[in-house]
């Protein structure tokens, strides 16, 4: 499955804030943690702050900390907030054939699956995971 | 906080009860059957002696050709006691009783719309395994 990079992002910095949520890290802090740019970081974290997950980031150094409840925020709540939700997409050429149709039922099906895989991993079992 | 032990005749009311009020489906013949003695069937039971929640299971081999695994076939856990570790602690216990026969892995099968469910069992380790479950609706 191909997520977008600020979704990649977005789940990079919500797990490594939720890992320790007294922890304070900025934008800059994270950026090099994931080796990308603080640009990029900055406009995922408005992002998770305006949905609620993380607080903070006043001023260019400001921090950032987890406000969520791990157990649970999942994934697909996060992804959610930066891909289109599963199943919509523009009327592609084709759709409205028979073999169209049948394509587009497995391809729901797969995004189904992982929708259904995404939901059900929590930040705490994610983070359980990698210990 | 609860004791898990094996359920026995008299536990039955309480579980097709409980099971009935959460999945909206009465099936006491089904449950009676759990208490076959090749099967593994717990309960959490309350201090004060009231069924908290109730894990059925069973080692089969060679179930479509897979190898001896331990198979959950229901776990239920009482809203009221829901998020103190019942569920985990049942399912422990049954893990705990499949290990003691011999196998290696546990498996499930789980409604994929059911996420609490599934986050349940995410949340005891469990991932997605080397099977996929088909269906087709027969005419």
């Amino acid at each position: 499955m191909k997520l977008q990079t600020a979704t990649r992002l977005g789940l990079y910095a919500v797990l490594e804030l939720a890992r320790d949520p007294s922890q304070t890290l900025s934008a800059g802090d994270l950026a090099k943690r994931f080796g990308v740019s603080t640009h990029s970081l900055a406009k995922v974290l408005r992002t998770l702050s305006a949905a609620g997950f993380v607080q903070g980031g006043r001023g260019a150094s400001g921090g950032y900390r987890f406000t969520g409840n791990r157990r649970r925020i999942t994934l697909m709540d996060i992804v959610a907030l930066f891909e289109p939700a599963p199943g919509s997409h523009a009327p592609e050429p084709g759709e409205d054939t028979a073999i169209g149709a049948a394509l587009q039922r497995v391809l729901t099906e797969i995004d189904e699956i992982a929708e259904a895989t995404l939901r059900s991993v929590s930040l705490e079992t994610m983070l359980r995971l990698r210990s | 906080m609860v004791d898990i032990r094996p359920a026995q005749a008299t536990d039955l009311k309480a579980i097709s009860a409980l099971d009935a009020r959460l999945t909206g489906s009465d099936k006491p013949q089904y449950w009676q059957e759990m208490l076959a003695p090749d099967r593994h069937f717990l309960v959490a039971e309350t201090a004060k002696g009231g069924l908290a929640g109730f894990i059925a299971g069973e080692v089969r081999a060679w179930e479509f050709g897979q190898p001896a695994a331990g198979w959950v076939f229901a776990i239920q856990v009482d809203p009221k006691t829901r998020l103190k570790g019942v569920g985990s602690a049942l399912f422990e216990a049954l893990a705990m009783r499949f290990k003691q026969q011999g196998v290696t892995s546990v498996r499930t099968l789980v409604d994929r719309k059911d996420h609490l469910i599934l986050s349940f069992f995410r949340a005891q380790g469990m991932v997605a395994g080397p099977s996929l479950q088909l269906d087709k609706e027969l005419p």
